[in-house]
């Protein structure tokens, strides 16, 4: 296939993933930002949320300081912001209208429908502001388009390089997401910080856990209360659970694999990424304490970035 | 419904509904007006989310647009369609026959057909072409020719395309949401297929590859990109075909032959069914500022290593100045009466008719040689004087640029909008297929409708709408 439709269809999907992370991390930022006063820091956790999508520095760029309004308002619609929702799904469009001939009909109209709602809430927010109630709709709307793309893909493309390499853009995206949200939480979930455990930590585990859709999940494998440390296993090692880094390696492994036995050779693509799934086969959360969570964060998330670059010099280029 | 002065295609003069028409008409009859509504609103619900927009140059609030569709379908008999096709047949084969002349020997040039002059300083004419034969001397694959009705038994050549054509997506969707809409209206009328379309036109494309391409030619659908109006049109072929759609920067020339950038390395490519106008093609050749075409892709032609589809240079044929002359063209290369008849037109550039026609602006429509999709013409019936004046002195400083036609009774067909059915003005673009086997036509084509009432433009970007175009059996004679 052209190496620019395998480019567009890694990125329609990263940004289709990444529009539902952003939705998530507003969401529980909601949350926590409505409880009572005492309980937690509100531009504080703003500050988070931002620095979680990676666009903290973007946002100080175009305003002084961190609060709610400005926030959700960077976050959902600044143009300014690469990442926003409303930019997140535009440029998943402009990818997936780029390639619409490697799209399957029903992946084409979930996109471009949810695009013209899309546009239908940006024109309103324009026009006149949204109320809170709208804001949370327009979340939905972002989660659940995510949700149909991916769901149309899985059902009705076919299984070659086009539906393996918007695969791999979902699991890139989704491996770095995950590694985000841990990241700017990392000191409430070390292993010690259970002595501290206030009402603020029991929040602020479970915001986590929402950010990645895991609440139900977590109890599922746990039966048991929400220990930090847990927290940090699921989402790390546990190979059941999807948006584990470990479940989004053992992905992009096979994704990756499924490209090279089509086209009889294989790159440094695979290799690392067999490297990166074999590094965490082989941990344990103890390793992972003992070197230091946000170490073995910043690592994963730089080795993450390495894949999506090597995958890209091995296939979307030239 | 009052009565017009112009040729109604359902209701005949005096009043009786055609024969062709009798099972529409029937059915318009017993559809109330919520019926019809209500498919009106389900097709504009499929266009939307099928995505099949085309975007307005300079229209910054909407950059896609759906173009309007109308639900009742425009019908032409099957020995009308017959008579139309030959002339369609003729007229491209002539067409073909033209460019191989002008860009060989210049027989028609040198008998005095047509005067050099308005070829050679023809900005469309590609001097890069001359002596270079193309594969089966065929330079014009696909042809949209512009026809329209003023009676029930003449067609008028109103425009050729010779370059890159645009419409036949709509032809092929505009059949898709009818038969869903109205499937059993659709069955009982016995229509003719238009789908084997795209098989059509992979088999044309396939037959002009160079030779050394062998049984199985890689082919490819060239696209400015997802910003040009016609993009939709663009993906939508190239998924047809079952061919990649690739953009100027997907291309690559190395050591004279054409490849694409593929995830397993370069892929070589024989045949471009290229949507891209000449200039843009090859920034070394034509525009050196164009960022959407192939740098060495005109080497690569010229070498003879890859087929361009339509040819290069082909605009010096589809040119207005030049289509004045297409009945001698016609005659001089197949020494037959033309079929389709030519509008009459003055070409300013002759002093008399430049006279006549700055004394009758207020009647006649005004066009630019090059100009199309309507922009820069004056209709005179329409216009205030004011209009009519300032054109007048744009063209009185540039005759030769422009060409004049009466304004012509186009025919009308029935036409649904909120609030009821009336007649509105009609014209037709088939399209016109030509492979080293023949010249193919699929019976049907484009109609396109001006919507406001009273309206001559049918153009999209004017706010013209499209209908299905039904070419359907003989009613049995009682």
């Amino acid at each position: 296939m052209l190496a620019r439709t395998a480019d567009s269809l890694f990125w329609f999907a990263r940004y289709m993933e990444r529009a539902d992370f952003v939705a998530r991390i507003v969401n529980t930022t909601r949350r926590l930002a409505s409880l009572p006063s005492g309980e937690s820091n509100v531009a504080n956790e703003w500050e988070a949320a931002l620095s979680a999508v990676g666009v903290l520095e973007a946002y100080e760029a175009a305003h002084d300081r961190v609060e709610p309004n400005t926030a959700i308002e960077f976050l959902l619609f600044d143009a300014r912001n690469p990442s926003s929702i409303v930019n997140c799904i535009e440029s998943g469009r402009v990818n997936a209208r780029a390639v619409r001939t490697a799209l399957t009909i029903e992946t084409w109209q979930t996109i471009n429908e949810g695009w013209q709602e899309m546009k239908k809430v940006q024109a309103k927010h324009q026009a006149r502001g949204l109320g809170t109630e709208e804001l949370v709709a327009f979340l939905d709307l972002a989660m659940k388009l995510a949700l149909d793309v991916d769901g149309s893909a899985y059902r009705t493309m076919l299984r070659n390089d086009a539906y393996w390499f918007s695969r791999l853009g979902l699991y890139v995206e989704r491996a770095d997401n995950t590694a985000r949200i841990l990241d700017v939480k990392y000191n409430i979930l070390l292993p010690e910080s259970e002595h501290v455990g206030g009402s603020l930590d029991y929040f602020q585990w479970n915001a986590i856990l929402r950010a990645v859709s895991a609440v139900t999940s977590y109890h599922w494998i746990y039966r048991d209360g929400v220990k930090p440390w847990l927290i940090a296993d699921l989402l790390i090692l546990r190979p059941e659970m999807p948006r584990s880094l470990l479940a989004c390696y053992g992905e992009i492994v096979r994704f990756l694999d499924d490209i090279s036995g089509a086209y009889g050779r294989q790159g440094a693509a695979q290799r690392r990424a067999r490297q990166i799934l074999g590094r965490l086969e082989n941990a344990t959360m103890k390793d992972v304490f003992s070197t230091g969570l946000h170490e073995f964060l910043t690592d994963f998330i730089e080795d993450n970035n390495s894949i999506g670059g090597a995958i890209a010099e091995q296939y979307l280029l030239d | 419904m009052a009565q017009s002065a112009f040729f109604d295609e359902m209701t005949a003069s005096g009043g009786d509904v055609r024969a062709v028409y009798g099972r529409i008409s029937r059915w318009l009859d017993e559809s109330p007006p919520e019926l019809l509504a209500a498919r009106r609103e389900q097709a504009e619900m499929m266009f939307r989310r099928i995505g099949i927009t085309f975007a307005v140059y300079g229209d910054k609030e909407a950059t896609e647009r759906l173009i309007p569709f109308d639900i009742i379908p425009r019908v032409l008999s099957r020995t009308e369609w017959n008579r139309l096709e030959k002339g369609l047949v003729q007229r491209v084969k002539a067409l073909n026959a033209f460019l191989a002349d002008l860009y060989g020997k210049g027989d028609i040039l040198r008998a005095g057909v047509v005067p050099s002059d308005i070829i050679y300083r023809n900005p469309a004419f590609r001097p890069e072409m001359a002596g270079r034969p193309v594969p089966h001397n065929i330079y014009v694959h696909i042809a949209g020719i512009d026809i329209v009705r003023v009676d029930d038994h003449d067609f008028y050549v109103l425009e050729d395309n010779a370059r890159t054509p645009s419409g036949v997506s709509y032809m092929l969707e505009n059949r898709e949401v009818m038969m869903r809409l109205l499937p059993d209206l659709f069955a009982s009328c016995g229509v003719a297929p238009v789908e084997n379309y795209p098989e059509h036109l992979r088999a044309s494309l396939r037959s002009v590859a160079p030779l050394r391409a062998g049984g199985d030619p890689t082919i490819v659908v060239l696209t400015p990109g997802q910003f040009n109006s016609a993009y939709y049109e663009h993906s939508f072929l190239a998924d047809k075909l079952g061919v990649e759609l690739v953009e100027g920067r997907d291309l690559l020339v190395r050591d004279g032959f054409v490849y694409m950038r593929t995830t397993q390395g370069p892929k070589r490519v024989d045949v471009i069914y290229r949507r891209l106008d000449d200039d843009f093609l090859d920034p070394l050749a034509f525009r050196p500022d164009s960022a959407l075409g192939v740098p060495g892709l005109m080497s690569a032609y010229q070498a003879g290593n890859v087929t361009l589809a339509n040819a290069v240079g082909t605009g010096v044929a589809d040119d207005k100045a030049v289509y004045t002359y297409m009945p001698e063209i016609i005659r001089f290369y197949t020494g037959e009466e033309p079929l389709l008849k030519n509008v009459p037109t003055w070409r300013c550039r002759e002093p008399d008719a430049l006279k006549y026609v700055l004394e009758h602006l207020p009647d006649l429509v005004v066009k630019e040689v090059n100009g199309s999709g309507g922009y820069g013409m004056l209709v005179g019936p329409h216009a205030s004087r004011a209009e009519i004046e300032t054109f007048g002195k744009k063209l009185a400083a540039d005759p030769a640029n422009f060409i004049a036609q009466p304004t012509l009774s186009l025919s009308t067909c029935p036409t649904s909008f909120p609030g009821g059915v009336g007649p509105r003005h009609v014209d037709l673009r088939p399209f016109v297929l030509s492979g080293a086997d023949g010249v193919r036509v699929v019976p049907g084509g484009l109609t396109r409708v001006a919507l406001k009432e009273g309206s001559l433009v049918v153009n999209s970007s004017q706010g013209g709408g499209t209908k299905d175009t039904w070419v359907i059996d003989d009613p049995q004679l009682a």
